[in-house]
């Protein structure tokens, strides 16, 4: 396998299905009705909704040929930094397919819905385990959700705690959504910068935290991919003020079955299912961001929570201090299905092997291009590496054409100008699930992008040169936006 | 990107740490982002602006600019309230691209107190913080 995986081939065009609509084209012939017709209140009426008309097969073929322009994780390595675009293992979809579950109702009630109940109260057990927290919920829709729901429970813990507080510490790694989580409950963010090796230095936090401040948000291992190892301290000289310790746990993927955060001064902790455990992300969600807390913040947890009650389960509502209801019935359940069967697919020293390999997997290539490639912060790194085109500067090639060279070469382009705090950056996460093969494949492809930035640059500021659609302007897209097909 | 050597920094305007300009003028101060700024953000797509009549405090966040990069806050150098905004940036962000210092200006405000202004650069100032 010394090819590298990307080809050109043929693309099939595929006009707009407005443009293959004929009249009277049909899917479907029902039967003939064989219950008397009745007219409905003209009021109850109108016009039906004007929709294309079309054979199944116009369908079939416009959506195939529309998924062959796309690129997946099932067509190629897709190291998007900070997103963890791990493989999806069938059997996790194969799981939530099981009539038992797809046809589930929310509207059943606890006693027909005991599997469902179960396994539900089963995750959060396991995610409370993994983490190392008391009590976790289920219902946030995805990560920045996860966050505001952290965020509320920080803001009613101080509310009850008879004092509320204005402030919030967010550090310059930390994930951008923080200090809109944090602004949505009415707290101002105080940003800090990270110290020269690119983690938060205790005096930093000192020098800001007092009793007006709610607490810190930080994400561990942090957005250059490092891990904060002065946590113990940071959350020490929070509490001591009085203020809790939000860890943004969307970066779980490099430490589960190593680090707990729960026993290293961390308070409240989202996940993210669809990055860590596995379930489908990126076009192929939804998300499903599960928050887990400390024993003194389990009063605030939202509602319903799923409790046991000898050996069946049930849903309660009548906490009285909770932040209340997030969403709809109870969060993504066939999100909750894939994670609970990935869990189990992996055990605990499977899911410890996820780590060690991810960081495994991000050492290799941050130290295989660290020559081809400027490298910023030049530690071990956890499960994702930042470089930056400092390199490339003098042939005046960005990182924007880098990554868009990538996607000839048959690789996903990696995260691009994020974080903020390296100028340039390209943001590596290979995740535990690809191969040694598919990896060196990867590294070969980004020296050759970089031979090529010296030797035909003209090439790469036109690249992607095979996709469908090459280089897009967007300046233009973004100033003159055309909204309408 | 430009070499630092090659960017437009003209005498007669005053620079803040973070890239705004700021000149006096008949009790007014106009407000800009300079050549750096719009040369690191690249192509700018849309500039957020704030109302006339709303009033800052010197250092508060008056609105944003964003490039196809990046979005970046733009923060005020001196306390006072907004009399003009530049309404042209609406349909045609890319004047700051192209005229930083005259048709891309992007705020006026009328200053509580003008000496604040002696707390921002001069050229010279600015170009060393610039090279560190």
């Amino acid at each position: 396998m010394s090819q590298q995986p990307g080809k050109s081939g043929l693309i099939f065009n595929e006009p707009m299905l407005w443009e293959k609509s004929r009249e009277g084209r049909c899917a479907i012939s029902l039967p003939k009705s064989d219950v008397d017709r009745v007219d409905l209140d003209p009021e109850l009426t109108g016009d039906a909704p004007e929709l294309p008309q079309l054979s199944e097969l116009d369908v079939v073929r416009h959506y195939t040929r529309l998924s062959q322009w796309n690129f997946g994780v099932d067509s190629g390595m897709y190291p998007l930094g900070s997103c963890t675009m791990k493989y999806n293992p069938k059997t996790n979809e194969v799981q939530a397919s099981r009539q038992g579950f797809a046809s589930a109702h929310p509207f059943s009630g606890d006693e027909f819905s005991q599997g469902a109940l179960a396994l539900m109260y089963n995750l959060e057990q396991y995610l409370a385990t993994i983490t190392g927290f008391h009590a976790v919920t289920l219902q946030p829709a995805a990560g920045a959700h996860g966050e505001l729901a952290g965020m509320l429970m920080i803001h009613a813990y101080h509310a009850k705690s008879g004092k509320q507080r204005s402030k919030i510490i967010i550090p310059d790694t930390a994930h951008g959504t923080n200090p809109a989580s944090a602004t949505l409950c009415g707290y101002e963010s105080i940003n800090v910068k990270s110290g020269e090796k690119g983690i938060l230095d205790p005096e930093t936090v000192a020098a800001v935290m007092d009793e007006d401040t709610a607490g810190i948000m930080v994400t561990n291992p942090n957005t250059l991919g490092l891990f904060e190892s002065n946590i113990r301290q940071i959350a020490d000289i929070v509490h001591a003020k009085g203020g809790l310790v939000y860890g943004d746990g969307a970066n779980m993927n490099a430490i589960m079955g190593v680090v707990k955060p729960g026993e290293i001064g961390i308070d409240v902790l989202h996940l993210n299912l669809h990055k860590t455990f596995s379930t489908p992300h990126g076009g192929g969600g939804p998300g499903s961001g599960p928050v887990a807390v400390v024993k003194a913040l389990e009063p605030f947890l939202p509602v319903p929570r799923v409790v046991k009650d000898l050996n069946s389960y049930k849903f309660v509502t009548d906490c009285p201090d909770t932040i209340g209801r997030l969403h709809t019935f109870y969060g993504h359940f066939g999100v909750m299905i894939k994670a609970y069967a990935y869990i189990l697919s992996m055990g605990a020293k499977g899911l410890k092997d996820v780590s060690t390999l991810a960081v495994l997997n991000a050492n290799y290539i941050k130290e295989s291009l660290k020559g081809t490639l400027n490298l910023p912060y030049d530690l071990p790194c956890m499960h994702e590496c930042v470089f930056n085109d400092e390199f490339q500067k003098k042939d005046h090639i960005t990182t924007m054409d880098m990554a868009k060279r990538l996607l000839d070469y048959g690789f996903h382009p990696p995260t691009v100008y994020f974080p903020l705090v390296v100028e340039g950056a390209f943001m590596v996460e290979p995740t535990e699930t690809e191969s040694k093969e598919d990896i060196d494949q990867f590294i070969n492809a980004v020296k050759a992008i970089v031979k090529e930035a010296g030797d035909d640059p003209e090439k790469l500021k036109k690249a992607p040169l095979l996709t469908k659609v090459t280089r897009l302007d967007e300046v233009t897209a973004a100033r003159k936006p055309c909204l309408r097909g | 990107m430009k070499e630092i050597n090659d960017l437009n920094l003209p005498d007669d305007v005053k620079y803040t740490k973070d890239h705004e300009w700021a000149k006096l003028s008949e009790d007014i101060v106009t407000i800009g982002i300079n050549d750096y700024a719009q040369d690191q953000l690249g192509e700018i797509v849309f500039v957020e602006l704030p109302e006339v009549g709303d009033t800052f405090s010197e250092g508060d966040e008056f609105g944003s600019v964003e490039s196809v990069k990046a979005v970046s806050e733009m923060y005020i150098p001196i306390s006072g309230e907004i009399v003009e905004i530049n309404e042209s940036l609406e349909d045609a962000p890319e004047l700051v691209n192209e005229s930083c210092y005259d048709d891309g200006w992007i705020i006026k405000v009328k200053p509580d107190d003008v000496s604040e202004l002696d707390n921002l650069m001069n050229k010279a100032a600015y170009l060393d913080m610039l090279k560190g």
